[in-house]
């Protein structure tokens, strides 16, 4: 069993199916990409797993057991999409005061707080205050708060917007050691490339269903055309096959597609009949953004209101 | 529970510690007092003096019409009403022949307005004039027997006693009436100062965005009473240190009088034990401090304050968490807020218009009504408790209002919370009214 088992889990509000029977399972210790356009769910379907919202329907398994959120947020970290602090309240002070409300004691937050601003060089802030800071300090603070209480699961929504690369980096080492001590990372965003980076298993949620479920180079491979580009020794004056249509490249650089029924060896063979040299023939799988833009196109780009009767 | 008191404790510690917290503290009382006196100082100084031209051609008036510094009357054959103005008269008095039994018309001819007080003051003297030259006329009574007659006559003193069927307690309308005006008033300023702080406190977490990151770790209910208690002990501490600074400045005071007013104090004290004010014979000085203290001594004061904090509790609670729904829907725009207010803030508005009818009539059906919806009765119970319980007001009366005043918070409160825990996660348009009902019926 996984970290967290979420299972045809509905939540309707009067003009709109908010998240509509979505199932899924995140195993512990993975790092989970949640993605969706804008308006697909993604915030509703979060808030229901920090227990901020009550599923209309379904059920969600925390760590094996049903979730309670009283005592389940202790093990919650979450960012929202939405976030801030308090502005005029001492970093220090403010970064505690969370930590209590997670759950640690006085002493243990404190002591937690310093080791984090130290991790993060930001020991010399502890006496300012939020309106001091700039944004993406404010969004580093926002992520040493979230994490603070060693969550066993982390949601995070856009984490690294705001943030200039290196910061990014940082904490993006910081999500791997997390995830490597054990903990379970959800991750909302819509910059694919991170993802792709980050993430070892995706679900991508549309008008609030889920339309694609998989590991990150699964869902490629579902969605991968038979595409190869091929850099060859020297250019042929033409080439024609019924194995493969030439979509595209220049000279000795092309992008096939082989047709149905036919594999990546038979291409080879063909270039070596021809008496071609292959210096190299790769694989082009679709990166996520294109799914992504594949999968949610032809949908209208906002959600439209319905009447919902439920 | 244990996260509401952290909460608690933010708010509470985060506003006290505040300066405008301690300078507010510190220059509320000292502002009324200062305005208090300007008005007292004021209405001293700014009394304008008026001297009257009368015109009598027969002398009706000229031995009988009393004249002061304030108001005095000036006779002389070559004031006439359009010279009096040079003559430094503020109007005339013209008077036609007076003749029994046959109405006359005294005409006061101005061209600046006397005032009402002057005014009144004007017309009972030219009363009181004719019936003196009645007097004077119908009986053989000297003017000298008549004076001695009115100085003589001041025999008694009327003073109430509050008849509680055991015992009966010395008591002061006017002392009632100043105490259930004051904290009335002060109830109304209040709810409207400490409601408004916490609709604020939940407009800043909303425009922070931070009431996402909060409500992930506690109960949407639980930010919004932490809130509400923390915000309410502020205002007890507030009004705690008003007390302690009321006290000091009482003793303070006391220490000024010296030890032969307080003798010339016990003796006037031992006087009135027998039955008989007059005997004692002391300084003015004496005299006035011995007044205020038995005055004073007459309010039931622990029962005053008691009720004053559990009105002011009440009251707060009944309406800041209505405030901080308010709060928990507006955006950024304070213009939607003000809007949203007004429901809230009529109510107030009008329990202190029933207060101020109250303090007059306090056992009439207005005010006993005022006291028993928990909408106005913070305010107009206050009105009424310093006239005496049980007398003015019943044992009864004061548990119905209070049990109903609970009732009453704990409905808000309910009500309020489950606007404010949708509110407080919604971004972009404000919601209409019907759309807050759903949420709090839901």
């Amino acid at each position: 069993m996984g970290m967290l088992e979420v299972s045809h889990l509905k939540k309707y509000f009067t003009t709109q199916k908010a998240v509509d029977d979505i199932s899924f399972n995140i195993e512990k210790g993975s790092i989970f990409g949640l993605l969706g356009p804008n308006g697909a769910g993604k915030t509703t379907l979060i808030r229901m797993i920090t227990g901020i919202f009550y599923p209309d329907e379904g059920e969600i398994f925390f760590d094996g057991k049903k979730f309670d959120p009283i005592n389940d947020v202790v093990n919650i970290g979450y960012m929202p999409e939405e976030r801030g602090l308090y502005k005029k309240m001492k970093i220090g002070e403010q970064a505690v005061y969370l930590a209590q409300l997670k759950g640690l004691g006085k002493h243990e937050a404190i002591e937690k707080v310093k080791e984090w601003f130290i991790k993060f060089e930001m020991q010399s802030w502890w006496n300012k205050k939020i309106e001091d800071l700039s944004k993406g300090m404010g969004q580093k603070l926002q992520f040493v708060t979230t994490v603070l209480h060693d969550p066993k699961l982390i949601i995070l929504d856009e984490p690294f917007s705001g943030l200039d690369p290196v910061n990014s980096n940082l904490i993006k080492d910081e999500i791997y050691k997390l995830a490597k001590k054990g903990a379970t990372i959800i991750f909302s965003t819509h910059r694919m490339e991170q993802v792709e980076e980050i993430c070892d298993h995706i679900i991508l949620v549309n008008k609030g269903q889920k339309v694609l479920d998989g590991s990150v180079n699964g869902v490629k491979q579902q969605f991968k055309e038979n595409l190869f580009s091929i850099t060859l020794d020297g250019a042929p004056a033409k080439v024609s096959s019924e194995i493969f249509d030439v979509l595209g490249g220049e000279e000795n650089n092309l992008v096939v597609k082989i047709r149905n029924g036919h594999k990546p060896n038979d291409v080879l063979q063909y270039f070596i009949q021809m008496n071609i040299g292959v210096l190299s023939f790769n694989e082009m799988l679709p990166s996520l953004n294109e799914i992504f833009i594949k999968v949610v196109e032809g949908t209208p780009l906002s959600r439209q209101f319905q009447t919902v009767t439920a | 529970m244990n996260k509401i008191w952290l909460i608690f404790k933010r708010e509470y510690l985060t506003r006290v510690r505040n300066r405008t917290f301690i300078l507010s503290t510190f220059l509320f009382p000292l502002v009324i007092v200062l305005f208090i006196a300007g008005t007292v100082f004021l209405g001293i100084k700014g009394k304008t003096n008026h001297r009257i031209a009368v015109i009598d051609a027969n002398n009706y008036f000229k031995e009988y019409l009393k004249s002061d510094s304030s108001l005095a009357f000036v006779y002389g054959a070559d004031i006439d009403t359009s010279n009096y103005e040079q003559k430094g008269c503020t109007a005339v008095l013209i008077v036609p022949e007076l003749k029994e039994g046959h109405k006359a018309i005294i005409r006061l001819k101005y061209k600046k307005q006397l005032g009402v007080n002057d005014g009144s003051e004007l017309e009972s003297r030219v009363n009181n004039a004719i019936t003196d030259h009645m007097i004077f006329q119908k009986t053989n009574i000297t003017r000298n027997k008549l004076d001695s007659i009115r100085s003589e006559s001041d025999l008694a003193d009327v003073r109430s006693f509050e008849d509680n069927g055991k015992e009966a307690k010395a008591s002061s309308q006017g002392l009632a009436y100043g105490i259930g005006y004051a904290s009335g008033l002060l109830i109304y300023i209040l709810t409207f100062v400490y409601g408004a702080a916490v609709m604020r406190g939940v407009m800043e977490e909303k425009t922070n965005r931070i009431a996402e990151v909060i409500v992930s770790s506690v109960k949407p209910f639980q930010l919004m009473f932490g809130k509400i208690t923390g915000i309410g002990a502020v205002g007890l501490t507030q009004f705690l240190m008003w007390i302690i600074l009321i006290i000091i400045l009482v003793t303070g005071a006391q220490a000024f009088i010296s030890h032969e007013t307080l003798s010339e104090m016990q003796k006037i004290q031992e006087a009135n034990n027998m039955g008989n004010p007059s005997a004692a014979r002391v300084s003015e000085g004496a005299q006035r401090i011995f007044e205020i203290k038995s005055t004073l001594a007459t309010a039931n004061w622990g029962l005053i304050v008691f009720c004053f904090l559990f009105y002011f509790l009440g009251g707060y609670l009944f309406y800041s968490s209505l405030f901080a729904s308010v709060g928990s829907v507006v955006n950024e725009d304070p213009q939607e807020a003000q809007s949203l207010m007004l429901p809230i803030t009529m109510p107030i508005i009008f329990s202190f218009i029933i207060m101020s009818m109250a303090v007059q009539d306090p056992s009439g059906p207005l005010a006993v009504w005022g006291s028993m919806i928990p909408f106005s009765s913070p305010i107009v119970m206050m009105a009424r408790i310093p006239y005496g319980v049980p007398t003015t007001v019943p044992w009864w009366q004061l548990a119905l209002s209070m049990a109903l005043l609970v009732a009453g918070f704990l409905f808000t409160t309910w009500m309020a919370g489950k606007i404010y825990r949708t509110g407080i996660l919604m971004y972009g348009k404000k919601p209409s009214w019907k759309t807050m009902w759903k949420w709090a019926m839901k």
